[in-house]
């Protein structure tokens, strides 16, 4: 099982490389997003993927998933949240000022280079 | 004018109580609290060594000398909009990741001070402000990304997030050499890292992120921000993974002597003042990781000693180009002449401090210097040495070019100079030369704190011992 997520987070990182190398800034935003996926992923796989019992007392199991990647996780999952919101008004502002979403042609400082 | 008075008294009284803990930690050893009294590796511990209350301290200086910078530079349209709160908020992020004992809240840490860099540096919404905050979040949210990736790579290998844990546990697998996994792991830690400090491959995004930003803020983040990333390369190189020196430790000697040499070519090539002061950062942190690199006690107590100097003298420089960019308009060198006649003040502040960051005997910039090529000629690697003694006299040149071009010559008028609170905005610079030239002079009285610190960063088991009180 382990093997097979592996694979799929390769995958996912493998597309989000590809998107944020492009040239248009809301595929690049949409990069992050699958980045964010497979690093969440890769916790809870790196965390171990046996069987058990939810995380909640009361289930009388005989033993339990680790709670700890699941509280990581979460904690990761509202940054990149916040991030992804900040990102996305920053990609809708910058459009309406600098009036274009090609990355091209945000170079440079005001005199040159 | 609430906001301001409030900033203000928070920041006096971040300044004293940090004060405090550094005699705390001098008096009594390294400070350890459990948070909600959950045994060590099981909650989120606060540690406060000797390096991490030192450099909160430091923080904490810089950062009340920002505000009162800020009160006559940064605008009242940004003040309405939350500078002061967003300010606050950088401060919680660093200080609270000098502090932390945990490698998953240093990740939290990371991201509230990333989170408010990215507000203070889009306030205001100009044009360039708004292209560069995209490359700088775009940067920083891949290099969270591959932080949270070496987590859980760490986690799956020691099974706990508690850094002296961590160090405890990764000893135990380690008594023939690092197994390759941990390597692979501290080279990831060192990308990760890497890229928030801005070493040698990875500083591509610091000379235009930085370029955009006003003063106040430009210079907590050249202070500040990239200190955060080489605290951490230091804390975790130092802490974890100092098993396996062959390897890992000539990777970052190698790449901080490149990036002393990127830097210097950067500072020289460019006629810009505040380009050439962001290319002195990159020279500072290949400096500060080339002494972590050779790994022993002069070269350490070198590089922390050179951390605090560069802290100061980089918040210092960046206030005074901040300065001159208000006076003449423009940051480009070439129309700039003279300043020295009508601002002599400003002047010999800059001068000074030119000096300082060179690392010219009674400053501050020399102690430390003299420290890291020390540690480097006993751990017979002269070329890192060499190269590093090399680079001052370029950065010497750098900034002395500054100064001959912009402050002699022909005087020269600038529209709207007359407006600007040149003396206001001389206070914060002045003290932290001051500070600076203190610093170096008294640095008899400061070596007993430098030496602390360096002791617990070449022993980790003092500081394992501290957390997990075995």
């Amino acid at each position: 099982m382990e093997i097979l997520m592996a694979i799929v987070i390769g995958i996912l990182f493998m597309t989000a490389t590809y998107l944020m190398l492009s040239k248009s800034l809301l595929r690049i935003i949409v990069g992050t997003g699958l980045l964010s996926h497979g690093a969440h992923l890769l916790i809870l796989t790196m965390g171990g993927l046996k069987r058990g019992s939810a995380p909640i007392l009361g289930g009388n199991a005989e033993n339990y998933t680790d709670p700890l990647p699941q509280a990581l996780i979460l904690t990761a999952i509202v940054i990149s949240f916040g991030v992804t919101a900040f990102f996305l008004v920053l990609a809708y502002r910058s459009y309406q000022e600098l009036g274009t979403d090609n990355v091209e042609e945000m170079r440079g400082t005001e005199q040159n280079d | 004018m609430a906001q301001r008075v409030t900033a203000v008294f928070s920041s006096i009284a971040t300044l004293i109580v940090s004060f405090l803990n550094v005699q705390k930690v001098k008096n009594a050893g390294i400070q350890t609290l459990n948070i909600s009294s959950w045994d060590a590796p099981f909650g989120i511990t606060l540690v406060s060594d000797m390096f991490s209350a030192i450099l909160v301290f430091t923080t904490s200086l810089i950062a009340f000398l920002c505000l009162l910078y800020s009160f006559k530079a940064i605008g009242e349209a940004r003040e309405k909009y939350y500078y002061y709160p967003v300010f606050h908020f950088l401060l919680v992020g660093v200080n609270g990741a000098f502090t932390t004992g945990d490698i998953f809240n240093l990740f939290v840490f990371f991201e509230v001070m990333l989170m408010s860099s990215y507000v203070l540096l889009v306030l205001g919404g100009t044009k360039i402000q708004l292209r560069e905050s995209i490359k700088y979040l775009l940067v920083n949210i891949i290099s969270s990304a591959l932080f949270v990736i070496a987590v859980a790579y760490l986690y799956s290998v020691v099974g706990t997030l508690n850094m002296a844990h961590i160090s405890a546990r990764i000893s135990e697998v380690s008594t023939n050499g690092m197994p390759g996994i941990l390597t692979v792991i501290a080279v990831l830690f060192l990308i990760v890292f890497g890229i928030k400090g801005a070493i040698f491959p990875l500083y591509f995004w610091m000379p235009g992120s930085y370029y955009a930003p006003p003063a106040p803020v430009l210079a907590l983040f050249g202070a500040l921000l990239t200190k955060v990333g080489v605290y951490s390369i230091t804390r975790t190189y130092t802490l974890f993974f100092y098993h396996d020196r062959d390897f890992t430790f000539q990777l970052l000697s190698i790449l901080a002597i490149l990036s002393v040499v990127a830097g210097v070519i950067g500072a020289i090539a460019y006629w810009d003042v505040k380009k050439i002061i962001i290319y002195n950062i990159i020279v500072a942190i290949g400096v500060i990781l080339y002494g972590v690199s050779v790994m022993n006690p002069t070269a350490i107590t070198g590089s922390v000693y050179y951390l605090i100097h560069d802290m100061l003298i980089k918040a210092a420089l960046f206030l005074l180009v901040g300065v001159i960019v208000a006076i003449t308009g423009t940051s480009n060198l070439k129309q700039i002449s003279g300043l020295i006649t009508r601002y002599p003040g400003l002047g010999w502040t800059f001068f000074i401090a030119a000096l300082s960051l060179a690392g010219i005997p009674p400053l501050s910039g020399f102690v430390g210097k003299l420290l890291i090529v020390q540690g480097g000629a006993a751990g017979e690697s002269y070329i890192g040495a060499g190269l590093v003694l090399m680079s001052s006299l370029l950065v010497l040149f750098s900034v002395m070019k500054i100064f001959i071009h912009g402050f002699w010559g022909q005087t020269r008028f600038y529209k709207g100079e007359d407006k600007v609170p040149v003396k206001w905005l001389l206070i914060s610079p002045v003290i932290l030369v001051v500070m600076s030239a203190l610093f170096g002079v008294g640095s008899e009285s400061f070596l007993p704190y430098i030496s602390q610190a360096a002791e617990t960063l070449t022993d980790p088991r003092i500081y394992i011992e501290a957390v997990l009180k075995e």
